[in-house]
C-alpha cells in the first residue's frame, strides 16, 4: 500500500477528532489489556515462557539462513514449492503467476500482514483477478476500500453503525428492509456472503504465523475459520510469509503459540492453530492439489547484524499497540502505513525508509508498556531511540526540535542554572496556577494544551525538594 | 544471482560470516532432530490421566465447546441423536469414512441419515474421530487423510467429535510426538479450541463466524481402554 506516513501529524490530528474512532480505540484499549491480564494471571510460567520465547527466536535469527535452507528442503520433500522474492514486486509477480498457471479467477484470502505490504490485493485486481478478504474485519475494510487500522484486528476502528452502512450499501442484491443492526445478524450475512466465495475461489492465500523448518509446515492461528476454508478448498494454497516467520521445530512453535494467543486476544489458545504441509496426499478427500511457499525478504536481511535486528523476533500479536497511549489516542491509520503503533514506529522506517516514515519513531512518550508487554522482550523504546538518534545525525530532525534540544542542552550542562531555572519556573507556574490547579493554556507550550489541560507544579523543584529531604535525613 | 542466492547472501553478510560449515550445522541439526521440549507449563503435565480429562473438560466448555461424556462406544449413535433433537438439528450428518466410526451401531437409530465421505456444501452436522486432545487448553487434535477430510471440521455448522479418554494428553508437545509417531506430518493438522468466532465487531465475541457455531464433543471415558 502506498505510504501517507509523512503525513502522521495531519493523519493523528484527523484521528483525534473523529468522534467515532475515539469511541472504538476506547473499548479495544480496555478490553485487550484486561483480557490479556487475565490470561497471564492464569499461567504462572508466562514470565519464563517469554524468555524462552526470545531465546528461540534469537537462536534462529543468528541462523536464519541454516534454517531457510532446512526449511526449503522439507516443503520441497513434501510436495510444496518455495518461491523466494527479495522485495514486493517480486512476491507480487511469483503470485500473480501461480494464479495464472491455473487460470484463477476468484482468489480467497485469510487476513496476511505482508500480503498488505506487498499490496498484493491492488496487483491481482489489475490483473483481472479478484481477491476476497475472508477475515470479517478484512472483508469490512476491503468493502470499504480502507487499509486494515491494527494488525490482528483490522477493522477496531468501526462502530457497528459504520458496519450496518457498509453492509446496506454493498449487498445490494439482499432485502434493503432486513434488519442489520445488532452484531449477530452482521455477521451471519457475513459468513452468508463468504460462503459461495469461499466455494469458488480457484486460490486460497494466506499468510503464516510459523514456518517449521523441521518439517516444512506453515502455521496459521485464527478464530473465524476463514483461513481454513481458503486453504483447504481451493486446488491451490499459497502462503505469502516474511522470512523471520521460521522456527527451528515443532516444540519451538508450541512454545511461541502459548505467547502468542495471550498477548493477543488474551485467549488461552485461539480457536483454529492449523498446520499445512505441502498439497494434499495420495488418496486424501480433500485439500490443495499445489502448495506454494512465497518467501519474502523486503528489507529483513539488510536488518540483520544492525540496530534493528531484535525487532525481527516480533510474533505480530499486537499486544504493543492494545497498551500504547499514543496508538489508542490516534489509531492506526495515523501512522500511515502496514504496521502501526510501537513495533510500526520500529519497523515502518526499517521496511520503506526513515524520510517517509520519519514521524512515527517521535511519536512516542517513552512510556515503556509496550516493551513490558512484548511476548518476545523487543526493546521498542529503544529501538526508538535509535532512529531518533540517526534522524538527529543525518539533520533529519526538524529545526524547532533541533534549537529546542540544542537550548536545553546548553542549559542542562550548567547544573547551577538548570537548577536555578527550574525551580524558578515551579515556583511562577506554582503561583501562577494556585487557584485552578491547572492551566487552560501556556506560551510555547500550545501543543500540549489544545487537547488537555497542564497541571500546575506545586511550587517546587523536585532538585531542592529532594535536596530538602537528604538533609533531614542526616 | 538468484534471488533465493542474495536473500541467503544479505543474512550471512549481515551475521558477518560465510555459509556454515559442517560443525555448526552439525549441532544445528541435531537440536532440530533431539526434539528438545522448552519450558511445559505445569497445569496439565502435573496431572494423572483422570485429572487430565477433567481439565480438558473443564477448558473446552471455557471457550464454549459443550461435552457429554458417556462410557462405551455402543452409546454413541443415541448420544448423536439425543444432541440433535436437544439442539432443535436435523437427524442428518456427514460423516468421517473411519472404520471405527462406521462399526458402530449405528443401525439402533435408523432415523439417523449419514452419510460418508468430505463435507459438501450443503451439510448442517459433520461427525469426526480426532487424533487427540491437549488438556493444557482444551484443544481437539485432528489430522487429515484418506478417511478424515478436513472439511468436515470447518463446512459444516454443527460439528461433533468423538474422542476417547486415552486419547487426552497433557500438551501440545505430547501431540507432536504422537505426529512423530505415524511418521510424519499429514497435509493439515488441526488443534481446534471451542467452536468459530470473532470480536471484530466491537470487540465482542460471535460464534461462528465461518467455521462451525458448535462444538460438541462426545467423550467416551471407560477406563482401561483407548
Amino acid at each position: 500500500m502506498e505510504a501517507t506516513s509523512h503525513n502522521f501529524t495531519d493523519n493523528a490530528r484527523t484521528g483525534l477528532a473523529n468522534p467515532v474512532l475515539r469511541r472504538a480505540l476506547g473499548i479495544a484499549g480496555t478490553g485487550f489489556p484486561a483480557r490479556r491480564a487475565e490470561a497471564i494471571a492464569r499461567l504462572p510460567e508466562f514470565e519464563a515462557l517469554r524468555d524462552a520465547g526470545k531465546a528461540i527466536k534469537d537462536h534462529t535469527i543468528s541462523h536464519l539462513d541454516y534454517y531457510l535452507e532446512l526449511y526449503e528442503k522439507n516443503v520441497t520433500a513434501s510436495g510444496g514449492v518455495v518461491h523466494w522474492a527479495r522485495d514486493a514486486a517480486e512476491a507480487r509477480a511469483a503470485v500473480l503467476e501461480i494464479c495464472r498457471s491455473v487460470d484463477a479467477r476468484i482468489v480467497t484470502k485469510g487476513k496476511s500482514m505482508v500480503a498488505e505490504e506487498i499490496a498484493l490485493n491492488e496487483h491481482l485486481e489489475a490483473n483481472g483477478i479478484t481477491p476476497v478478504e475472508t477475515d470479517l474485519g478484512e472483508y469490512i475494510i476491503q468493502l470499504r476500500h480502507e487499509p486494515p487500522s491494527h494488525i490482528i484486528a483490522p477493522a477496531i476502528h468501526l462502530m457497528k453503525e459504520q458496519v450496518t452502512a457498509t453492509f446496506r450499501a454493498a449487498h445490494t442484491a439482499l432485502d434493503p428492509d432486513r434488519p442489520l443492526t445488532e452484531a449477530p445478524q452482521l455477521c451471519a450475512e457475513a459468513r452468508a456472503m463468504l460462503r459461495p466465495q469461499f466455494l469458488a475461489a480457484d486460490v486460497g492465500i494466506t499468510g503464516a504465523n510459523f514456518l517449521i523448518a523441521e518439517t516444512g509446515s506453515s502455521i496459521i492461528v485464527t478464530n473465524e475459520g476463514n483461513g481454513d476454508l481458503t486453504q483447504i478448498l481451493p486446488k491451490v494454497h499459497i502462503v505469502v510469509a516474511s522470512l523471520e516467520k521460521i522456527v527451528p521445530t515443532l516444540e519451538d512453535a508450541a512454545t511461541l503459540l502459548r505467547l502468542l494467543a495471550r498477548s493477543a486476544t488474551g485467549q488461552e489458545f485461539s480457536s483454529y492453530t492449523t498446520l499445512s504441509t505441502g498439497p494434499r496426499r495420495p488418496g486424501d478427500l480433500d485439500g490443495p492439489e499445489q502448495y506454494h511457499v512465497v518467501l519474502i525478504d523486503n528489507g529483513r536481511s539488510a536488518m540483520i547484524g544492525g540496530e534493528f535486528q531484535d525487532m525481527l523476533r516480533c510474533l505480530r500479536c499486537a499486544a504493543c499497540l492494545n497498551h500504547c497511549p499514543v496508538y489508542t489516542a490516534i489509531g492506526g491509520h495515523a501512522y500511515g502505513w502496514v504496521y502501526p503503533g510501537p513495533m510500526g514506529a520500529v519497523l515502518t522506517p526499517a521496511l520503506i525508509g526513515i524520510d517517509e516514515a520519519g514521524h512515527l519513531p517521535n511519536a512516542s512518550s517513552f512510556c515503556g508498556r509496550c516493551e513490558s508487554v512484548c511476548p518476545v522482550k523487543i526493546p521498542l523504546p529503544k529501538m526508538m531511540r535509535h532512529w531518533r538518534e540517526r534522524q538527529f545525525a543525518q539533520g533529519k530532525a526538524p529545526p524547532v526540535y533541533r534549537t529546542g534540544l540544542k537550548l536545553w542542552a546548553w542549559v542542562a550542562r550548567r547544573p547551577a542554572l538548570y537548577h536555578e531555572l527550574v525551580e524558578l519556573k515551579a515556583r511562577l507556574l506554582g503561583w501562577l496556577g494556585r487557584d485552578r490547579g491547572r492551566f487552560r493554556a501556556l506560551p510555547l507550550a500550545s501543543g500540549w494544551t489544545q487537547a488537555r489541560d497542564m497541571p500546575a507544579p506545586e511550587g517546587r523543584s523536585f532538585h531542592s525538594l529532594w535536596a530538602e529531604r537528604q538533609r533531614a535525613r542526616k | 544471482m538468484t534471488a533465493r542466492d542474495d536473500i541467503l547472501g544479505g543474512i550471512r553478510r549481515g551475521l558477518g560470516r560465510g555459509a556454515l560449515a559442517d560443525g555448526p550445522t552439525g549441532e544445528l541439526a541435531a537440536r532440530v532432530a533431539a526434539h528438545r521440549r522448552n519450558l511445559i507449563p505445569a497445569r496439565a503435565a502435573s496431572l494423572d490421566p483422570p485429572g487430565r480429562v477433567d481439565l480438558f473438560v473443564a477448558m473446552a466448555e471455557a471457550v464454549q465447546a459443550t461435552v457429554t461424556r458417556i462410557a462405551s462406544d455402543g452409546e454413541i449413535p443415541g448420544e448423536v441423536a439425543r444432541y440433535l433433537a436437544a439442539e432443535n438439528l436435523p437427524a442428518e450428518l456427514a460423516m468421517a469414512p473411519d472404520p471405527r466410526l462406521d462399526a458402530l451401531p449405528w443401525a439402533d437409530r435408523p432415523l439417523l441419515q449419514i452419510w460418508r465421505g468430505k463435507a459438501e456444501p450443503g451439510d448442517a452436522v459433520s461427525l469426526t474421530p480426532c487424533l487427540a486432545a491437549v488438556a493444557e487448553t482444551g484443544t481437539l487434535m485432528l489430522v487429515s487423510g484418506e478417511t478424515t477430510p478436513t472439511t468436515l471440521n470447518f463446512l459444516p455448522d454443527t460439528h461433533i467429535v468423538v474422542l476417547r479418554g486415552g486419547q487426552v494428553v497433557a500438551s501440545y508437545e505430547d501431540g507432536w510426538d504422537l505426529l512423530r509417531a505415524r511418521g510424519g506430518l499429514p497435509r493439515t493438522v488441526n488443534f481446534i479450541t471451542g467452536p468459530s468466532r470473532t470480536g471484530d465487531i466491537e470487540q465482542k465475541i460471535e460464534l461462528g463466524a465461518h467455521g462451525p457455531r458448535r462444538l460438541h464433543v462426545i467423550l467416551v471415558d471407560n477406563a482401561g481402554e483407548s
